[in-house]
């Protein structure tokens, strides 16, 4: 497989509803867990082929390439030995679609830093839509264990921003 | 032209746009709510950003968040599609102030032909003929009573916001006047927020036939013919065709004439649909303006054989049209195919598709947005496909259809094919002798499963 063709892979089994998908070919072998298997959610185990809609997406599709939506380590490969095991991760999703920006200005400390402990209502960061700037709170306590989207890049609905380990 | 569209609505119609968008080399964004993170109109458009939860006053119908998405992608142009904001004045104004280009008409020209009222004293001042009513909004049921009379009965009660058949009401003598009225009110303002009644003369077994215009930035306006919506179920079309069996080319250019004035008289820019009533004697008269793409535009991208959406598009970004209207050079039909249980009411049926063939071969075209293994969500319409079949006579289109939906396999949920099967074989509607009256003569038993 190619870097194109993993990175579709990843993107098609983050978008369903499998929590861990793997597949061998002769000395090639991936494994991928997503958010879900995180949550420990319980899910059936899905043989590949039912997996994909009926028509053939190629893996190598070139639209994937210029995406400016990038889900930065969302359900990447390296989720499963970064993240802390038996402990309780929970998201922070973006509420709104907009720009994501760390701090409230480029001279200023980032609202929340990997390590850094957040109570229920703290500012995490800011999103700004139209020339207004949203103050993104966190609805759960914790501590920031990951970071999932660079400073300045655009975030859509839903999209996760941060870790929280509870 | 535009370099990057967005596109702002779901399903076969935005699989549509970015299809045709492609072929003029301008890039897609397409915007989805949760519910839709699995459909086509994701997959195949350049970016696409996630806006909201399924809810569509969340997602497809929320301005702040659809410009959010404008702003982040860069979008130069944005397509409402139709429905949800495509006939949505306040959205057409905040694309302006905004600088994105709306493809459709001014919030001036939406305004001037969305509230009926206005539409029609519009019509009567460019010499299009209307149909006899009140002018303006009724005051109270002694006003209402009294040009009743004056026109007629039947008349009916209409909602001025009104669409999709609802706030309507027929009624056929005084006695039933108030009770239609409170009834109409109610409806209306439930639907629309706006509780305005006209009354018309009701034009009995009338036929429902459109006009398709183009109008360009710089005054000019052409007509591609018709189209014949009469197959209609409580006011929703099912199946549409053109050219319509009851045209004769002198009532074409009569009506052709009244609609490519129609669209004059507001200096309108966009594709249009002007929609008439045609009675027995093939009088006609203005019903109502959709300043949008509409849902039956295939049936005239196929007998003329260009492509509406590359039009609309090109008019958007400035050019002029050519000048002269179209004529349909061969004969074509669409059957609406809806997620809905036909034995049961017509009830919607969303739910997994697990297996699905659509028809293809000669002259069938199918436009939909829904595949083996999709899941159709409850929060939207039932449409989930359009089969578009054209042929050189009508009764070859016919068979043609026949065909196609006995090859048209959709299994999971229920869908409408057994209807028009049914309707496929119905001799009424293979004689081209129906109207709008025809789904109150048609036997619901006759479905073929």
């Amino acid at each position: 497989m190619n870097f194109n063709e993993i990175q579709e892979l990843i993107k098609l089994v983050n978008k369903s509803n499998l929590t861990e998908f793997k597949l061998k070919d002769k000395d090639f072998e991936i494994l991928i867990r997503t958010e879900k298997y995180h949550k420990g959610a319980q899910q059936n185990v899905v043989s590949g082929h039912q997996m994909m809609p009926s028509f053939q997406q190629p893996l190598s599709s070139p639209a994937a390439v210029n995406q400016p939506i990038q889900k930065a380590d969302e359900s990447s490969v390296t989720a499963a030995p970064e993240a802390p095991k038996g402990k309780n991760v929970v998201e922070i999703k973006s509420p709104i679609v907009g720009t994501f920006y760390r701090s409230s200005g480029a001279d200023k400390p980032a609202f929340a830093k990997v390590g850094d402990q957040v109570k229920q209502g703290d500012v995490v960061c800011i999103i700004e839509a139209m020339k207004l700037f949203n103050e993104i709170e966190s609805d759960i306590s914790g501590t920031i264990v990951k970071v999932l989207v660079e400073d300045a890049s655009p975030v859509e609905y839903d999209q996760v921003l941060f870790l929280v380990e509870q | 032209m535009f370099n990057k569209i967005l596109i702002a609505n779901r399903g076969e119609i935005a699989l549509r746009i970015i299809r045709t968008c492609k072929e003029m080399g301008i890039k897609t964004v397409a915007i989805y709510s949760k519910a839709d993170a699995e459909s086509l109109h994701v997959r195949f458009a350049d970016e696409a950003v996630c806006i909201g939860p399924p809810a569509s006053s969340e997602s497809y119908l929320n301005i702040p968040r659809i410009m959010a998405a404008v702003e982040i992608t860069n979008s130069d142009a944005i397509h409402p599609g139709y429905g949800f904001l495509s006939e949505n004045a306040n959205f057409a104004d905040i694309c302006r102030q905004s600088g994105v280009k709306f493809i459709g008409p001014t919030s001036e020209m939406i305004n001037k032909m969305g509230d009926k009222v206005t539409a029609k004293e519009t019509m009567i001042k460019a010499g299009v003929p209307v149909i006899p009513g009140s002018e303006g909004l009724l005051k109270d049921v002694k006003q209402g009573i009294k040009i009743a009379n004056q026109i007629g009965y039947p008349v009916i009660l209409k909602a001025t916001a009104g669409g999709g058949g609802k706030g309507m009401r027929i009624v056929t003598r005084d006695e039933e006047f108030e009770n239609s009225w409170d009834s109409a009110r109610k409806e209306a303002k439930a639907s629309f927020a706006n509780d305005g009644i006209y009354i018309e003369k009701y034009v009995e077994e009338p036929r429902h036939i459109e006009f398709q215009i183009i109008g360009d930035q710089h005054g000019n306006v052409i007509h591609l013919s018709e189209r014949d919506c009469s197959i209609q179920r409580r006011h929703q079309k099912l199946v549409e065709e053109s050219p319509s069996p009851f045209m004769t080319p002198e009532l074409r250019e009569k009506m052709g004439d009244a609609a490519v004035k129609a669209g004059k008289c507001i200096n309108y820019e966009g594709v249009g649909t002007i929609e008439f009533l045609v009675d027995k004697y093939r009088n006609f008269f203005f019903m109502e303006m959709n300043t949008r793409i509409q849902v039956e535009h295939p049936v005239t991208e196929e007998v003329i054989d260009h492509d509406l959406i590359k039009e609309q598009i090109k008019v958007a970004a400035g050019h002029e049209v050519s000048g002269k209207n179209y004529y349909p050079s061969m004969h074509a039909m669409e059957c609406r195919i809806n997620a809905e249980d036909v034995f049961n009411g017509f009830r919607p049926s969303p739910g997994k598709i697990t297996s699905f063939h659509s028809p293809k071969g000669h002259g069938v075209r199918v436009d939909t947005h829904v595949y083996a293994g999709y899941t159709v969500p409850p929060y939207y319409d039932s449409m989930i496909a359009k089969l578009i079949c054209r042929a050189q006579t009508r009764e070859e289109c016919i068979k043609k259809m026949q065909r196609a939906l006995d090859e048209f396999v959709i299994e999971g949920i229920k869908t409408t094919v057994p209807f028009h099967k049914a309707l496929m074989k119905n001799e009424a509607f293979k004689s081209g002798d129906f109207n709008t009256g025809f789904m109150n003569t048609f036997n619901i038993d006759d479905c073929i499963e």
